[in-house]
């Protein structure tokens, strides 16, 4: 009976070293620890409406909008550096032919506009979200991030953080192709 | 150069290290007395090296040297010199030197003190010690050389940042180490006996100073490190069941429980293996902390980079050292001899429930600290919880409520079997004190949350109980003066030490709740010269005038504080802004009295041509909340006391002649 | 040192985020009826600010922080129960964001641990010492003395005490420790000074209790 007590503290430790190596070993959350799961997979877009960020830009645009075909949702905002980072891979989605909506979070209209002057406008339509009320609904924590969402208007994929190249081509095309033939 | 230099005194402590934790062992195999005493001086050397190696470092921030990369990191040439010191273990690189080298001075300071250890145990030891230092030497000089150049060396630093230029913060790591690597003593010396088989009164004896010795520093740096938050970061806060802070919790639990059980092994002989179990699991929170803080396996949603070959490297440590001592104390333990006997009744009932309690809270805040981590590794990422001071509040203080009340109990009852119903007798002042404190705690506070009276009576039932303790052990009201002075010289200072920390602690309690239940708070934007209302008091915001420091811009506020029409605090506010950082600081203005603190902030001012004129202005009320500080030093100062009885100094005593007489016709253990 | 990092990490994110303000609840938020806003600062810290370390959205600084205090704000003027806010920021932010873990399947080891673990230490505790001491008990002979030889040590040991409880120098502290230890040795519970005076128990340099146990 001894015996099996004093081993209890070796074997404790034994696990607790194991979950710490898988989580140290795990590239995925290395990568990417801001892997957290959103609460949203599965559920109807939420109830919403942005108006235009200009006049010069094609814009504003609500949940309705979202509905009838796979759309793409991505939260940007000019003074946002990955932004820029992943804004060649938020123009590659829209090239595939999927609407891509853009909601500007937190931006001042003129800032927006000029950078998607600069930069290039992937955008079917531009919302303009000044005090970031609509982006608590999408639970979104900052920018960027991207949601995919499926012809019925159910958010089907979260991604956070600027949309790498190889985010782009191992998750984000797979889905979009993948939903669009189902 | 001196960099250089620095950098061989690391390859050389790790050579140095590398033999203490070879050759000793062989000496004790070969009975060879020359070879034991070799880890003395290998340990002496070590510190030796690691001094000059940390002065060198030191002498590279001093210097603003940014050819070395931890210096640019962490340092700026505008930096005032203390905290171009201070920078020098606030920093990942740093701060790892740090740890070794209080680790190698403790190694040293057994080497040059430990006269009346018995050479085998001593040559175990320290042995022990330098393979933990070994470990942690390879670590720095593989993955995080404080002494790595950056060339070409730029210009100036990048390490500007304001909130880490403060005194309190400067001083809470070396306390923090002081205490958190002290532990390894008590650890070594676990391990050492496990090895040699045995584990006596004597041992006891010996790992008590050390183990005190750390449990100080280490309440001493968790305090600071709380009261640094609480002056610093704005909203009056000083514990908040982070992660990092529980990574020096959990060791400090284990610390008190550990010293507890010790007073067992010295007087009584018995729960011997538990004692080693605790001293190891004592160190291994320890090590587990540094891990916890330094691998990047805590993250949060939008974190900076995690470190994982680091967090490797310190995995493959932690499961080699704490892996093999608790696989040896497998082994090893059911091999030892039991000791004395006693009743459930009976002070070391007492011990063994404190131990007990301190165990369950202590494995409590490290299930609710790892607790995401274990579910986000089942789950492959899917689940994600977070567990925040709601879960530690409600599951810590239903623990802690027996324990104190036993804390009063404890020392009344005798050795081996206690009277209840008498320590009950004489602790009839103490109910009787709390009661009194609890109806007027009641009355002048009725609005508060109604736990709080009784916390206030717990307190003053620990106080109360500490006092009737000590004074009926020098018969203070009980015989005359003399006799009660007389007592009093001879009363061992381990015991008055006992008395002074759990007062500290009664203390603690009694700053805690009034700083949870009864705060006060003003949020609002004044113009110079409004006023409003907090619960009690009127606030006033004075002048706000505008200056310059040494690096920043300021704004300060005063903000004046009447109640009933008297004035009771001007409290200086600032708001400094830092270019070169560009961040902003604040600097709350804090008036403490023996009974509260008064704590203004002001914020920024009006961004609208209608409010341009105003700042935000925030007051609190703190009842009590200079009580936590004071609790936690004077158990230190307890912890102090008690280092200083002269049994230590003196050393162990020779149980075996005392015992013999007595034991003659009693059956060996 | 991560200490610092970590306390800095809030504030850094708060400094670059919101160069604006430095600290928490802003003097604009704040509600005008006043059981309400006590309400929203005690929701406030149920809720975690998710891009902070480990920080309630009362605490931090982060503009999310602030958008979610506005929010929980405005859901309770709109009526919304204590608990119906709470769901509301869980339905978007998920379990992530409660400070204080949901009983849920995957928290009941969470919440029943420290029970758990208080019942299994202090059954193994209880079990241990009980085995142990048993089987103490059982290894010990019966009382080596005969009745007449116990009685006349008791007797004996009475009168050392009788003549040494007075006097206050050294020999006759020493003979009133002696006493004390004899006197401690058969009668435990007896001993008045068994708690009082540290030469009997605590000293070192006294005589320690014997391992002998002649009692049941």
């Amino acid at each position: 009976m001894r015996r099996l007590i004093v081993i209890l503290p070796v074997a404790a430790f034994a696990a607790l070293i194991g979950v710490m190596a898988s989580l140290l070993t795990d590239s995925e959350r290395n990568n990417d620890p801001s892997r957290l799961p959103s609460a949203l997979i599965g559920q109807p877009v939420p109830a919403f409406e942005l108006p235009a960020v200009t006049r010069n830009l094609p814009g504003g645009f609500s949940s309705a909008d979202l509905r009838g075909r796979v759309t793409v949702l991505s939260i940007f905002a000019s003074w946002c550096v990955p932004c820029l980072a992943e804004h060649p891979q938020i123009t590659q989605i829209a090239e595939t032919g999927t609407p891509v909506y853009g909601l500007n979070h937190r931006d001042k209209p003129e800032d927006a506009e000029n950078w998607l002057r600069r930069h290039g406008n992937p955008y079917t339509a531009v919302g303009a979200d000044l005090n970031g009320r609509a982006s608590v609904e999408w639970g979104v924590t900052g920018v960027p991030e991207t949601f995919i969402i499926d012809a019925d208007g159910r958010i089907i994929y979260k991604h956070v953080g600027p949309v790498t190249p190889d985010a782009l081509n191992d998750k984000i095309l797979p889905l979009l192709r993948g939903t669009r033939g189902g | 150069m001196i960099a250089e230099i620095g950098q061989y005194l690391l390859i050389l402590t790790l050579v140095l290290a590398g033999v203490q934790a070879t050759v000793p062992l062989w000496g004790v195999a070969r009975g060879d007395a020359a070879m034991m005493r070799l880890a003395d001086r290998t340990a002496i050397g070590q510190a030796v090296a690691l001094l000059a190696a940390f002065a060198a470092l030191t002498h590279g921030f001093v210097t603003s040297d940014f050819s070395l990369e931890v210096v640019f990191q962490n340092s700026h040439s505008l930096k005032p010199m203390l905290y171009k010191v201070s920078g020098v273990w606030g920093n990942h690189e740093g701060s790892m030197l740090l740890w070794v080298l209080v680790l190698s001075l403790f190694s040293a300071a057994v080497g040059l003190c430990g006269r009346n250890l018995p050479p085998t145990l001593k040559a175990r030891v320290l042995a022990v010690q330098a393979m933990i230092g070994l470990a942690f030497l390879a670590f720095i000089i593989f993955t995080s050389n404080p002494f790595a150049r950056l060339t070409p060396a730029p210009p100036n630093g990048a390490g500007l940042n304001p909130l880490l230029q403060d005194p309190g913060l400067a001083f809470h790591p070396p306390l923090l180490y002081l205490g958190y690597v002290g532990f390894s003593m008590a650890f070594s010396f676990a391990v050492a006996a496990l090895i040699e088989g045995k584990v006596d009164a004597a041992w006891a004896r010996w790992v008590r100073p050390w183990t005190l010795a750390a449990w100080s520093f280490l309440t001493a740096g968790i305090a600071l490190g709380s009261w640094w938050a609480y002056y610093e970061l704005g909203w009056g806060g000083w514990w908040f069941w982070d992660p990092v802070e529980n990574a020096s919790f959990m060791p400090w639990l284990f610390g008190t429980a550990l010293l507890h059980s010790a007073i067992v092994v010295e007087k009584r002989d018995a729960l011997k293996s538990w004692t080693i179990l605790l001293a190891i699991l004592t160190f291994s929170m320890s090590l587990l902390g540094t891990f916890l803080v330094r691998s990047g396996v805590l993250t949060s949603v939008h974190a900076f980079a995690t470190d994982p070959e680091r967090g490797v490297f310190i995995l493959a440590i932690l499961a080699v050292t704490i892996g093999g001592a608790l696989t040896l104390f497998a082994w090893r333990a059911p091999g030892m001899k039991g000791g004395g006997l006693f009743a459930p009744v009976s002070r070391e009932g007492a011990l063994v429930a404190n131990n007990m309690l301190l165990t369950v809270a202590a494995l409590t805040v490290l299930l609710g600290t790892l607790y995401p981590l274990i579910l986000e590794a089942f789950s492959g990422g899917a689940d994600r919880v977070s567990v925040g001071p709601p879960f530690f509040n409600s599951t810590f203080a239903p623990i802690m409520v027996p324990l104190v009340l036993m804390v009063a109990v404890g020392p009344l009852l005798a050795w081996k079997r206690g009277d209840l119903a008498a320590a009950g007798r004489k602790l009839i002042p103490a109910a009787i004190a709390a009661a009194v404190v609890i109806v007027a705690t009641f009355v002048l506070k009725p609005d508060g949350p109604w736990l709080a009276p009784l916390a206030m009576g717990l307190a003053a039932w620990l106080a109360a109980g500490a006092l009737v303790e000590w004074t009926s052990r020098i018969r203070l009201f009980s015989a005359p003066l003399a006799e009660s002075a007389r007592r009093l010289s001879g009363l061992p200072r381990a015991a008055s030490g006992m008395t002074l920390a759990h007062l500290g602690l009664a203390i603690l309690i009694v700053g805690i709740t009034g700083a949870s239940a009864w705060r006060a708070e003003l949020i609002t934007t004044l113009a110079p010269g409004e006023s409003a209302e907090a619960p009690g008091y009127t606030v006033t915001l004075g002048d706000v005038s505008r200056g310059q420091g040494p690096n920043y811009n300021f704004e300060r506020g005063v903000l004046i504080i009447t109640k009933d029409e008297r004035k009771v605090a001007e409290l200086f506010a600032e708001r400094r802004f830092f270019p070169v950082a560009g961040q902003t600081t604040t600097e709350a203005g804090i008036k403490t009295t023996w009974l509260a603190d008064y704590y203004g902030v002001i914020g920024e001012r009006g961004r609208t041509p209608e409010t341009a004129n105003k700042w935000t202005v925030r007051f609190y009320l703190n009842p009590l909340v200079p009580w936590i500080w004071l609790g936690a030093m004077v158990m230190v100062l307890g912890g102090g006391l008690s280092l200083t009885d002269r049994r230590h100094r003196v050393g162990a005593p020779r149980r075996a002649a005392n015992a013999s007489p007595a034991a003659a016709p009693a059956p060996a253990e | 040192m991560k200490t610092l990092r970590g306390l800095l990490t809030a504030l850094f994110i708060l400094s670059v985020a919101a160069p604006a303000a430095v600290h928490a609840v802003q003097p604009d938020e704040v509600l005008d009826d006043p059981a309400l806003e006590a309400r929203a600062r005690e929701i406030s810290a149920e809720l975690r600010c998710v891009v902070c370390q480990n920080q309630s959205i009362d605490d931090s600084n982060a503009e999310i922080a602030r958008d979610l205090r506005l929010l929980v704000r405005e859901r309770l003027v709109a009526g919304d129960t204590d608990e119906q806010v709470l769901d509301y920021v869980v339905a978007r932010y998920g379990d992530f964001v409660l400070l204080r873990p949901p009983w849920q399947p995957n928290t009941y080891l969470l919440w029943a641990g420290p029970p758990i673990m208080a019942i299994v230490i202090a059954t193994l505790a209880i079990l241990f010492l009980r085995t142990y001491q048993r089987s103490r008990n059982a290894s010990l002979g019966p009382d080596p003395l005969s009745p007449d030889d116990r009685a006349e040590l008791d007797a004996l040991v009475e009168r050392v005490a009788a003549t040494t409880r007075t006097g206050t120098g050294p020999s006759s502290t020493f003979r009133a420790e002696l006493a004390d230890g004899l006197r401690h040795l058969d009668h435990p519970e007896n001993s008045e000074d068994s708690l009082g005076d540290d030469g009997a128990n605590t000293g070192p340099d006294s005589n320690p209790d014997p391992d002998r146990d002649t009692h049941q």
